[in-house]
């Protein structure tokens, strides 16, 4: 039974260790921050929604990503919220729904009253959306939090530092260190995000606005509590949010619905995605170390794929374990 | 040969680096494209950077002509000072000077424009006004110390193509010694064709290829219609005529029984 040291307690992180904990091994995380709150996957949309990125990522990432539902679903019962993405523009840009329905599949195209059969919220202030109907979405820092509880309660160890002497007893070091990996290939995207309140709007599912500078989504949280995001930076700064992105995002919010004008701004939020130059995902091994990284702006639509794969590798049977997976899923 | 500030280029598609899917498709574009010079705005968040790398790194290696803009801003003083941050970040006193005057149509503040470009030729920088196609605007930055123009032929990213013909041929027609780049609004390779075939020096394009399904493929086909363009321009076009002239003669022709 392998004895295996993850490094870091983000998406990458706990999904790997899961996967490796499934398939038998003996697990210890460590990261440095026990709250979570220092990586890129606390400030996420946790859109699960890979025909909607197609818009602007490669095909590859809808293929990593079509069974991430299901995998969250299997893991965390009840977390997964599958009510699809609704895709709307302003008057003003609604030809921009052309280019983005041309760049994808998997929607209906829908009209006012359908809009507000799906939002009621949202009667009357669209004409035209795209609804994509299979897509899910799920809250990052409750899944986080949750998964790390089924990890304990599965015998994983999380500690938040472990010396080199200790660190070289393992069999296996799987690097999820995101940014900090200082992998010379990765770049850092700055995302900002924003937490608003307001009991005035009720949503059901996650909003995209189109808008020719700008894409925005609008996540419904618990609490009536909704996330709106994400800027997307050529940069690995963390510092605070720029009044200009505030503004920006909020601007966006408030299109959506003027009700977010007078919701509560209860927190701001900066996180780096960590980048390749193709902005898709890499798992590497070299010797007994492996490398997580590159997730980007998909972290929690990729990373079960990327576990699997990770995990796999160590378990030296790649081939077979994917066709139980195959089976697992129905495929 | 395209001369710019006394430097000489032979591509005449200069592209833009922004909104590509990933940076590696951008790469790949801009080879595609065979330009010499890419434009890149400066964002202030990459002063702030650890590494300042990552992006910037990647087209550093391409070793191509930089010219920094300065994308978003609204007032002399904003652009100024993005210029002169753009002069240490990208080290080259070549600035394309854009002020935004309209938050919908991103259409220039060309009085703004003006007095910016007047301030920052006195400060030594090689400046590519981004204008409208307004003949005395033109004639007016050229007085502040500009030594090459650059109009629009439709707001930025709108793809509708030349929609002022007679403004840009009357732009072209009165300043023959002047480098004219048509910046903004093209959408598609017919689009750039047009505006060479009318004279232009060169085209400036962004969105057009970003946004594509397939940037590497449509940056190479505009390579080929702003080539097409401006070998056709100095090849002298057919003007259009009235009447059908037929290419073989309908007289004389043999019979054969």
């Amino acid at each position: 039974m392998a004895n295996v040291l993850v490094k870091g307690a983000g998406v990458a992180g706990l999904t790997v260790a899961y996967e490796l904990r499934m398939r038998g091994a003996e697990v210890t995380i460590v990261d440095p921050c026990e709250n979570g709150n220092s990586t890129a996957s606390w400030y996420a949309g946790g859109m699960l929604a890979p025909w909607c990125e197609r818009e602007s990522a490669e095909q590859a990432i809808v293929d990593l990503g079509l069974s991430a539902a299901d995998w969250w679903e299997e893991v965390l019962p009840g977390l997964v919220t599958r009510k699809g993405t609704l895709v709307i523009a302003p008057a003003r840009d609604v030809k921009e729904l052309d280019r983005f329905a041309a760049r994808t599949s998997g929607f209906v195209r829908i009209g006012e009253e359908a809009i507000s059969l799906l939002e009621p919220d949202l009667n009357g202030l669209f004409r035209k959306g795209l609804f994509f109907e299979r897509e899910a979405h799920l809250t990052p820092r409750r899944v986080l939090t949750e998964l790390k509880a089924v990890l304990a309660a599965l015998g994983v160890q999380f500690e938040t530092e472990i010396s080199a002497t200790k660190t070289s007893d393992f069999e296996w070091i799987i690097n999820c260190t995101g940014m900090a990996a200082a992998d010379p290939a990765l770049r850092g995207v700055r995302g900002e995000m924003l937490l608003l309140r307001s009991k005035d709007i009720a949503l059901s599912r996650p909003l995209r606005l189109i808008h020719p500078r700008f894409p925005l989504y609008v996540v419904p949280r618990s609490d009536h509590i909704f996330m709106v995001g994400a800027t997307m930076i050529e940069s690995d700064a963390s510092g605070p949010v720029t009044a200009r992105s505030v503004m920006e995002l909020l601007n966006a919010a408030y299109s959506v619905h003027p009700a977010f004008g007078e919701a509560e701004v209860i927190e701001t939020g900066v996180g780096v995605r960590p980048a390749y130059p193709d902005n898709l995902p890499r798992v590497v091994k070299t010797e007994n170390h492996i490398s997580i990284n590159g997730l980007y702006r998909h972290g929690f639509l990729l990373a079960p794929a990327m576990a699997k794969q990770a995990a796999d590798i160590v378990r030296k049977e790649r081939r077979v374990s994917r066709e139980t997976d195959c089976e697992r899923a129905g495929l | 040969m395209l001369k710019l500030y006394d430097v000489d280029i032979s591509s005449r598609l200069l592209l833009g680096t922004a909104q590509y899917p990933s940076p590696a498709t951008l790469m790949d574009a801009i080879k595609a494209s065979q330009t010499e010079i890419i434009t890149v705005s400066l964002r202030r968040e990459m002063s702030g950077s650890k590494s300042g790398d990552g992006f910037w790194g990647l087209l550093r290696s391409l070793e191509l002509r930089v010219l920094p803009n300065t994308a978003g801003c609204h007032t002399v003083k904003e652009a100024v000072l993005t210029a002169q941050m753009a002069r240490d970040v990208f080290s080259t006193d070549w600035i394309k000077l854009e002020v935004i005057g309209n938050h919908d149509t991103l259409q220039p503040d060309v009085f703004a424009l003006v007095e910016a470009a007047r301030i920052l030729a006195k400060d030594g920088f090689k400046v590519f006004p981004y204008t409208t196609d307004d003949l005395v605007v033109a004639e007016r930055l050229l007085e502040a110390g500009c030594d090459v123009l650059m109009p629009w032929c439709a707001p930025i990213g709108s793809a509708m193509g030349p929609l002022n013909v007679h403004a840009l041929r009357s732009i072209r027609g009165h300043f023959p010694g002047v480098p004219i780049i048509v910046d903004a609004g093209i959408g598609r390779p017919s689009h750039a064709a047009a505006v060479m075939e009318l004279g232009f020096d060169a085209v400036l394009l962004n969105t057009a290829v970003a946004k594509a399904g397939n940037p590497v493929s449509m940056a190479s086909a505009f390579a080929k219609a702003v080539g097409a363009g401006y070998q056709a321009h100095h090849a002298v076009m057919l003007e259009p005529r009235d009447l059908a002239v037929p290419s073989t003669p309908v007289i004389g022709k043999a019979v054969f029984t």
